[in-house]
């Protein structure tokens, strides 16, 4: 149902913000074997459903989502259960403030009943890293769920609930939105607020949202974003829905559409392409040669930047401390030693690789002087073009421990969706039918700086397109 | 192609204040070596003349008034969240 129209639901009598929380609870239960959620806040839930059920009754104005339900990502911090990021480190850490955008979410009405799975601090795209055991996609158990925001995919693709919040560094929203048949929207770097929020990288790191219709995105996206004293990095107020786009200019990249790439996967953008067509937009193959590099710039600029954020679990102030060491240097080795997952270490010590002296000019500064010439070569094409179109992923979802003995292979996931998250651009992940075996597809529709508003809406084009 | 030995991970563990065990050092010796292998392709790039990239918005001195802001939080509640306290600070082991 509409976030809308549950909203008017609520508010006019019709049901209960307590029983939408009741209910959510209920299907999180049902659908547990797909171990999508880390905790349940069902008593903070509750009672929260109770204040604006009483507010209603008593005729006192309520917020836009008042008692609508929804699931963090567990490197928000949030009320009601410990914000683990799924690692050990942080196992029983109970967060002494909320992220910016879940306090903004309460104001509005809406009702966190639970925190999903991930990649232990988002490191992976099958959240197959979690410190606490496997997310199973929605559609099939045996494919992975996509990552790192995994958990957060399926539980919005289950029906749970209204919407989820993740977060996107390289494709972390858009990766498993596509894995399971939602959207997922990565806004315009700078546009949500991150206080609160795991550090990852800091270059590249957004919030966003998953959710079951482009209108719904763009309503939960419109309370997320605006800047925050709290968060240096955030723009000026810009993000208005709207839900116009006419004729526009879309190039479709065609060095993401080779042989590489899954068949049914091609198809599937292809059939977009014709529907933009179909509604009036121009849409025309362009190249982008530099794209064949994002990956190898990501894998260097992000593991360096997230071994600088991750420093500071180090086992003294907050989290976990290894039990019987002597000496300082042992209660940080070893407190993060058994604190990280293995994908943690991998990625920390790549960064400490490329950061050390002797290395840095030829592999961090050389990275983020190739990821110049991305972004120059994504302003080129708009210059001609209001919007890009691609696939979100190579493949549908892959196996369950298909790619997990060869990291390469497992980053070779994250190529389509790096590029916008080194650019900073908005990108939304919109479903796009699916393969041969069943599998939902994404496509992915980048836009200009700042222009998330619009690639929202002709995402919502084309499902309108689908319903009619 | 790098070559990284058993050493130079033991070299990064340490710059990463990680205590690892000889198994996982073997076993991220191969990994980190195959990712430094497929990033090494960026030596490829032409970037004579190009300035690197190290944010993308463009946003610069972002000031605030410097007003004490204890953002809700009491320090008793950061402190709750220490492995260990001892009159109202953090304790850890001997250090010296």
């Amino acid at each position: 149902m509409a976030i809308k129209t549950l909203v008017s639901r609520i508010t006019s009598g019709e049901t209960t913000a307590r029983a939408e929380v009741e209910q959510a609870l209920t299907k999180a239960r049902e659908v547990e074997a797909y171990h999508a959620l880390l905790s349940l806040t069902e008593k903070r839930a509750l009672e929260r459903a109770d204040e604006i059920d009483a507010r209603i009754s008593a005729g006192e104005a309520v917020g836009k989502l008042a008692g609508v339900t929804f699931v963090v990502k567990d490197n928000y911090l949030a009320f009601g259960a410990p914000s683990t990021a799924a690692a050990k480190i942080l196992e029983h850490f109970d967060a002494p403030l909320q992220a910016t955008i879940v306090e903004k979410l309460e104001a509005e009405g809406a009702i966190c009943i639970g925190k999903s799975n991930l990649d232990a601090f988002a490191h992976g795209g099958s959240t197959e890293n979690s410190a606490f055991g496997v997310t199973h996609n929605a559609i099939n158990m045996d494919k992975v769920a996509g990552g790192s925001s995994g958990g957060s995919a399926v539980i919005t693709a289950l029906d749970v609930v209204s919407f989820a919040l993740g977060t996107d560094t390289g494709g972390s929203i858009r990766q498993p939105a596509s894995f399971n048949g939602v959207f997922g929207m990565k806004p315009t770097y700078g546009m949500s607020s991150r206080y609160g929020i795991v550090a990852m990288a800091s270059s590249t790191d957004v919030p966003g949202v998953f959710a079951r219709s482009a209108e719904d995105v763009a309503l939960v996206e419109s309370i997320m974003a605006g800047q925050d004293a709290r968060d240096m990095t955030t723009l000026p107020d810009y993000f208005e829905p709207k839900t116009e786009v006419k004729s526009r200019r879309i190039g479709i990249i065609k060095e993401t559409m080779t042989d590489d790439v899954d068949a049914d996967v091609r198809a599937a953008t292809e059939a977009y392409a014709d529907k933009l067509r179909g509604a009036g937009h121009t849409v025309e193959e362009v190249s982008m040669p530099s794209i064949k590099h994002a990956l190898a710039i990501y894998y260097i600029v992000v593991p360096a930047e997230l071994s600088s954020n991750l420093a500071r679990y180090d086992g003294i102030r907050y989290g976990r401390r290894a039990e019987g060491v002597r000496t300082l240097a042992e209660l940080y080795g070893r407190s993060r030693d058994e604190g990280f997952v293995t994908e943690n270490k991998r990625r920390i010590m790549i960064g400490s690789y490329v950061l050390s002296s002797g290395f840095f000019d030829a592999y961090y500064q050389q990275a983020q002087k190739a990821r110049t010439v991305l972004i120059n070569e994504f302003n080129g094409l708009f210059e001609n073009y209001d919007y890009l179109l691609m696939p979100t992923a190579p493949t549908p979802a892959f196996g369950i421990g298909e790619n997990t003995a060869d990291p390469v292979k497992m980053y070779l996931a994250d190529v389509m969706t790096v590029p916008a998250s080194l650019a900073g651009l908005p990108a939304i992940s919109a479903p796009a039918g699916e393969s041969t075996d069943g599998l939902p597809i994404g496509v992915q529709v980048i836009g200009r700086m700042r222009d998330d508003a619009g690639v929202i809406a002709l995402a919502g084009q084309m499902e309108v397109t689908d319903d009619k | 192609m790098s070559t990284i030995t058993t050493d130079d991970v033991r070299h990064l563990a340490q710059l990463s204040n990680l205590q690892l065990s000889d198994d996982e050092i073997n076993s991220l010796r191969g990994d980190i070596e195959n990712i430094l292998g497929y990033v090494e392709q960026l030596g490829e790039v032409d970037t004579s003349g190009v300035e690197p990239t190290y944010q993308v918005t463009g946003l610069e001195n972002v000031w605030r008034d410097d007003t004490v802001d204890d953002g809700g939080i009491s320090p008793d509640s950061l402190l709750a969240l220490a492995p260990e306290q001892a009159e109202h600070s953090v304790k850890v082991p001997q250090v010296l």
